[in-house]
Formats: structure tokens, C-alpha cells, sequence
């Protein structure tokens, strides 16, 4: 009998399909010239380009990728890729009724109907398909309550004076070598604005999808939640199966004003690249967000895909009284490497952060937490808790935890706690013989695991990350 | 007919063959025990019902409830009536006792094409069956075993078989590291599910367990094989004699 922990791997990726669309891609290469050709097709203004030019001169000194990462892989070559590409049928600005039925058939096949009418209620979407927007919903429900939820480019166009304010408040352009990339060429991206007060009466939701060959997907999201307003974001992530690796190197900045909420959530699922290691996005990608007084940012993932996730969803706890939370659960299997976890910077008084993370490593995956805790000389009375759970399934994976804790006053506390775990076949027999099946059991074990972390996704979410894990780790064993 | 007819069983683990020719019939509505000493295969013989991976069956049939055992998926033969309690329960960190229960019953139903339960419908069930092994609601909400103490763990068997109602139920050393009133409410359980249509083999080193629940039938088991099977009484002689006079005639080590 083979035994169930060892055959590893073979899971299919069901979204690795191609769209056969004619697409508007730019040269391979990177240079001014790409990134004048970017602001060019995007109508951009003049401090946007200047804004990328100074950004893309200053990537220019960032000799190499950052090292210190538990990733490996062969370099990059920044100059084998196209910087656009975007559907020739899109037009700019363009209705949701005008979208080429064939993105829209897309859209339905990843299960993200884009007309309004099927759409779950209450959750407003804005599709990106490589470089740009196609379409987003809702967006007239949402104006009633002085929402502004819209593509990136969009907001250029309609509302300068907000993305000029807030453009790289949170994360600079020269903050490290992927953002300064990423503000260089970034392409389109989400755009979200909740006036003083207002709840955001519906979910928003990003989904991002590479179609093209040899591009990457540079996106960028700015999120402000004004005074006391809040907002409940989610954003979800496919890829086709191909041989070759493709990069995503994107930003997200949120901007949480005192007493504000924004909630993000994550469940990314690029394709992670056959059981061999061969092909799979390079997840590259910088989320911050910056907490005033008083407010709350929350930070929810479930990271299923990529071949490499580099990723750190941090919060800079600035105001007095703000509250960050981190919510993480990582998956790698096959030959997927995952560095992930969080900062969090407390600088004002009486800041409170949470962290909860849970790694899940099968087939020959690399899964590392790196966790930064930072408490500031005046964040007096500061908390942070952090929790860091692996578990393993099989023999060639591995789990890595790289805490780094810093504090600079005397009236806060940091609590770190860690543990590791084995999926054994002793657990998988015992729940066989209470009449689970194979898969069953390891969906049971794996989902007690993660509870803590799924039952921060809102409801919908919640379900699909479920499904998505039984999907990741289908195969695992045998 | 028996409700559970093995023949001339043979099992190993690795290249180690362990049971060594078992023959064992148990009627429905019985309770047999096996006894023996260490080494001698009764918790292979256990595993080996439930279909342990760890081990492969050479030769020999098992018959339950006129089915092939053997030929059937370690949840298979679940759906079809047969439990395990195990000697060592397996701790799920995270995995909440109710969580857990619920999937294996509404399995169980489902492969019985009776009806599966929503949460709620499951807690009422829950919470009846709990007072079978006197625990409060408090235990549905921890971990499966993880943080029990050895006679918690025990108990916790005892409870997963009143949800589950099995047909056969193999307790294998359910009593070992109980204290006498753990053993109380273990047997006390074990009690409370016979059924007329179901049976129990309880597997034992110590006589103790059968003065709280009185076995149809004795057996021994030494290097393998079954040595010697008599009624209640060969428990008691057991006891007083030890296992040495058995295992002598059996040519085991």
C-alpha cells in the first residue's frame, strides 16, 4: 500500500487557460522609452511620468533584487519582458456593456461574472487583464454614497488631485528595488476613496488576471479611507499555465485617516509552476498601509499560488491608539517557495497589533514567515501579539520562521509564540477510520489549522479560500 | 452466520510476519475479549481490521456482516459498522471535537443513505451523547485529544463510538492508564451501546476491565496465534496463572 504522506504533488490548476485576444503589448524591453511609452498610452500628465522617470532612475542604482529573502532562483532578466499589454478591443474608460464578450467570457470561466445582475449582491468588482481595467461594477450604486471605486487610470483622469496626494505616501518609490520597479511601469491597478464617515455600503473587489505571454503585471492600488469611514476590500489573482516564469511585481498603499477601517483581503492563486518547478508567477510585492489615529488596518491572506511569494503586508501604526492585524495563511506544495509575513511599526501611543500566521508546506515547498515587530521610543503602552503556526506535510518540505523584534521603550509588550506541526498518516488514518476520506481528512486537519485566519474573510471568501486549499493541496498525498 | 468471521489470518508489518494464522468467529449481540502478553499481535490484529497501512494481510479472509473486509478502504469498512478506538488517540491541533465528529458521522450516514446532519442538528445529537461518557458541551469546542490526558483520550474514544454507533466496535487496551473511575465511565459506555445486532471485541492485558464489562468469550493470543479460548472464567485464570503456562504451549518466545 502506498503510503499516504509520500506520493506527492500533481494537482490541476484550473485556471490556466488562455484568452485568444488580440493585445496592444510593448516592446520587450525596459528603458525611458517604455516607461514614456506607458504614461503615453495612458494619457498620463506630466507629474505622473516625472513621478515614473524619478522612480525608474532610481531603480537604475538598485543593482540587484533583495537578497535577504529564503527564495532562490535564476536572475531575472528585466530586459526579456514586455512592460503592457492590454486587450486591442479596450477601449479606455470604456462601459461595462462595451467589453469584448470574449474578456466577459473569460471573467465567467474564473467564475467572476462581470454583469451586474450576477454578480453576488454586495460585492462591487473592477476585472484587470494584464495592464488594464476592463470594466468595473457597480460604480454607479457606490457614487450614491460618495464612493470612488474605479481602475487606477481612471483616477488619474477624474480625480488628479486625491492620487497626487496620496501616490507613494505609504510606499515611496525608491522603498525597495520591486517598488521602485513597480512605480516606474506600473500599468493600471485599482483605485478606492471613502469619504469622511461613509461606510462602504458594498464589498469591493480587484480581480487581477495575466493573460499575456512574456509580460508582467506591474498593478498598483491606492485605498483611502477618509475620517471614520470604512471599507471591506478583497482581491483575487489567476494566471495561464505556462513553462516560462512571469513576474507581478505590485504595490498596494492604504491610507487609513483617524478612525477609519479598511479591512484587505487576499486569496491569490497565480499559477504556482508544474510539480518540477517549471514555470509559475514571481510574486513580487509590497503592500503597506499607514494607520492614523485612532484607526484600524487588517490585513487578511491566503496565498495558494505562485512558483516565489515575496510579500509583506505591513502596517505603520503612526497614530496614537491605531490597531493593525495580520491574517496569513501560506501554502507552498511542489516546488513553490514562499518568504511572507508582515511588519508592523508601532510609533504612536497605545498601538495594538496583531499577528497570525500559518504556513502550510507539502510536496518539496519552501515556506518561510519573516516578521517584523518594531515598537518605537514614544509608542508607550504598545501591544503586539504574534502567532506563528507551521505545518508540514510529507518529508522534502520545509518551514522557516524568521522573527525580528525590536523595541525601543519600556511600557510595551511583544508576545511571539511559534509552533510546528506534522500532517502524519497516523492523522490521516485515524479520521479514515471515523469514515472520512483521504481528501476529506486533510481538508479537516488543514482547515482546523487555518480557522483562525478563515474566519476573518468575509463569508463568500471564506468558502472559495476553503475550496482553494482542498485544490492546493490535492495530491499532496497519495 | 457470525457477524465477524476471520480465517486463518495472516498479516505482516515490513518483513516481520506477526499474525501468524488467526481464526476468530463473533456473533452479532457477543463480546469477546483478547488477551496476551506484549508482542503477542492483539493491537496488530486490531489495526490490522481497520486496515492499517503498516500492515499487509498475506493470507486468510475476513468476513463482516457477510462482506470481504479486506478488500475494503479503511473508510469503507467505517461506513459499514466498524470502529476502532485506538490505544494511542491521535491529537488534530486546531481541529475542534465537533468539527470533527460531524464529517465522519454525516460520512457514515451518507454511505448508509441515511440522513446527513446540519451543525445544529449535530450539536442535539452531541450533546445527548455526551452525557453517555458525563462530559459537559465544553469538551465539543477542543481540540481532537490535543492537551487530553491519557484517560480524557480514552473517554474521547468511548464518545466518538456513541456518535458513531458501530456495528463492530474494536477497543483496542481502551482501559490501560485509566483510573478506576475513568474505567467506570469508559465501561459504562462500552455497556450502554450493545445492541442485539452489534458486537464488541475488547482487547486487554488485564482481567480488571472485564469485571465492568463481561465477555461471551475469552481468547488468548500468544506469537500470533490464538492459544487458548474459554469463557469468562479463563479471564480469571488468566490472572491468577499469568500467561507463561499458555505461551509455553505455544512455542512463542
Amino acid at each position: 500500500m502506498s503510503s499516504p504522506v509520500e506520493a506527492l504533488v500533481n494537482r490541476e490548476y484550473k485556471y490556466g487557460f488562455v484568452t485568444d485576444i488580440e493585445q496592444d503589448t510593448a516592446a520587450v524591453g525596459l528603458s525611458e522609452d517604455t516607461v514614456r511609452f506607458i504614461s503615453k498610452r495612458k494619457n498620463e500628465p506630466e507629474w505622473l511620468l516625472e513621478w515614473r522617470l524619478k522612480a525608474y532612475r532610481r531603480w537604475l542604482t538598485m543593482t540587484h533584487e533583495p537578497t535577504w529573502a529564503n527564495i532562490h532562483h535564476e536572475p531575472i532578466d528585466y530586459q526579456a519582458i514586455s512592460y503592457y499589454s492590454a486587450p486591442k478591443s479596450q477601449k479606455p474608460l470604456g462601459s461595462l456593456d462595451e467589453v469584448d464578450p470574449k474578456l466577459l467570457e473569460t471573467y465567467a470561466k474564473l467564475g467572476i461574472p462581470l454583469s451586474e445582475q450576477k454578480l453576488l449582491a454586495g460585492v462591487a468588482v473592477d476585472a484587470i487583464f494584464d495592464s488594464v481595467s476592463v470594466g468595473t461594477t457597480f460604480k454607479a450604486t457606490l457614487a450614491k454614497s460618495g464612493v470612488i471605486f474605479c481602475s487606477f487610470g481612471e483616477a488619474v483622469q477624474e480625480h488628479p488631485e486625491l492620487v497626487q496626494k496620496y501616490l507613494g505616501s505609504v510606499v515611496p518609490a525608491s522603498d525597495n528595488f520591486f517598488a521602485a520597479l513597480n512605480a516606474a511601469v506600473f500599468s493600471d491597478g485599482s483605485f478606492v476613496y471613502i469619504p469622511k464617515g461613509v461606510r462602504c455600503p458594498m464589498e469591493l473587489s480587484t480581480y487581477f488576471r495575466i493573460n499575456a505571454a512574456n509580460t508582467g503585471q506591474f498593478e498598483r492600488t491606492l485605498i483611502v479611507a477618509d475620517e471614520g469611514a470604512h471599507v471591506s476590500y478583497l482581491e483575487g489573482c489567476t494566471a495561464p499555465k505556462r513553462d516560462e516564469n512571469q513576474l507581478h511585481a505590485a504595490v498596494v498603499e492604504l491610507v487609513a485617516l483617524d478612525g477609519a477601517t479598511i479591512k484587505y483581503s487576499t486569496v491569490q492563486n497565480w499559477y504556482a509552476g508544474d510539480e518540477n518547478g517549471v514555470g509559475g508567477i514571481y510574486n513580487f510585492v509590497t503592500k503597506r498601509g499607514k494607520a492614523m489615529r485612532g484607526s484600524k488596518i487588517s490585513w487578511t491572506q491566503v496565498e495558494t499560488g505562485s512558483a516565489i511569494t515575496w510579500k509583506y503586508p505591513s502596517v505603520i501604526l503612526q497614530g496614537d491608539d491605531s490597531i493593525g492585524e495580520f491574517y496569513s495563511v501560506a501554502v507552498v506544495n511542489g516546488m513553490q517557495q514562499a518568504d511572507t509575513g508582515t511588519k508592523m511599526i508601532h510609533i504612536g501611543a497605545r498601538t495594538k497589533s496583531t499577528v497570525v500566521s500559518k504556513g502550510i508546506s507539502a510536496g518539496r515547498g519552501q515556506n518561510s514567515y519573516r516578521g517584523q515587530v518594531k515598537m518605537l521610543p514614544k509608542a508607550h503602552g504598545s501591544r503586539n501579539y504574534t502567532q506563528c503556526d507551521s505545518m508540514l506535510i510529507g518529508n522534502r518540505c520545509g518551514a522557516h520562521t524568521f522573527p525580528y523584534i525590536d523595541v525601543q521603550n519600556s511600557t510595551s509588550d511583544v508576545e511571539h509564540e511559534a509552533s510546528t506541526s506534522k500532517i502524519g498518516e497516523d492523522q490521516i488514518f485515524y479520521c479514515k477510520q471515523r469514515g472520512m476520506n483521504t481528501e476529506n481528512a486533510i481538508s479537516v486537519i488543514v482547515n482546523g489549522f487555518c480557522k483562525e485566519v478563515f474566519r476573518e474573510l468575509p463569508m463568500e471568501f471564506a468558502v472559495e479560500a476553503q475550496k482553494l486549499l482542498g485544490i492546493s493541496l490535492e495530491g499532496s498525498v497519495g | 452466520m457470525a457477524l465477524l468471521e476471520i480465517t486463518d489470518l495472516h498479516a505482516t508489518a515490513g518483513d516481520t510476519e506477526i499474525l501468524k494464522g488467526i481464526s476468530l468467529s463473533i456473533g452479532a449481540g457477543e463480546v469477546h475479549a483478547i488477551m496476551g502478553p506484549n508482542g503477542s499481535g492483539k493491537s496488530t490484529l486490531a489495526q490490522v481490521l481497520a486496515g492499517h497501512p503498516a500492515y499487509t494481510v498475506t493470507s486468510g479472509t475476513v468476513t463482516f456482516d457477510g462482506k470481504d473486509l479486506l478488500d475494503m478502504e479503511t473508510e469503507e469498512r467505517a461506513h459499514a459498522g466498524m470502529f476502532l478506538a485506538f490505544q494511542y488517540p491521535v491529537e488534530i491541533p486546531g481541529v475542534t471535537n465537533a468539527y470533527f465528529l460531524r464529517p465522519s458521522y454525516n460520512a457514515i450516514q451518507k454511505a448508509r443513505g441515511l440522513e446527513e446532519l446540519d451543525p445544529m442538528e449535530f450539536l442535539d445529537l452531541l450533546e445527548e451523547r455526551l452525557k453517555l461518557v458525563e462530559w459537559g458541551p465544553e469538551i465539543m469546542e477542543r481540540a481532537v485529544n490535543f492537551g487530553f490526558s491519557g484517560g480524557e483520550k480514552k473517554r474521547n474514544e468511548i464518545l466518538q463510538m456513541a456518535v458513531l454507533e458501530p456495528r463492530l466496535a474494536v477497543l483496542d487496551e481502551t482501559d490501560s492508564g485509566l483510573d478506576i473511575d475513568a474505567l467506570r465511565i469508559v465501561a459504562k459506555g462500552v455497556n450502554a451501546l450493545r445492541r442485539p445486532d452489534s458486537a464488541t471485541l475488547l482487547v486487554t492485558h488485564y482481567q480488571r476491565l472485564l469485571d465492568y464489562i463481561v465477555p461471551d468469550r475469552v481468547h488468548v493470543l500468544a506469537g500470533g496465534r490464538i492459544v487458548k479460548s474459554g469463557g469468562k472464567e479463563l479471564a480469571l485464570e488468566l490472572e491468577a496463572r499469568g500467561y507463561e503456562w499458555l505461551t509455553g504451549e505455544a512455542g512463542a518466545a
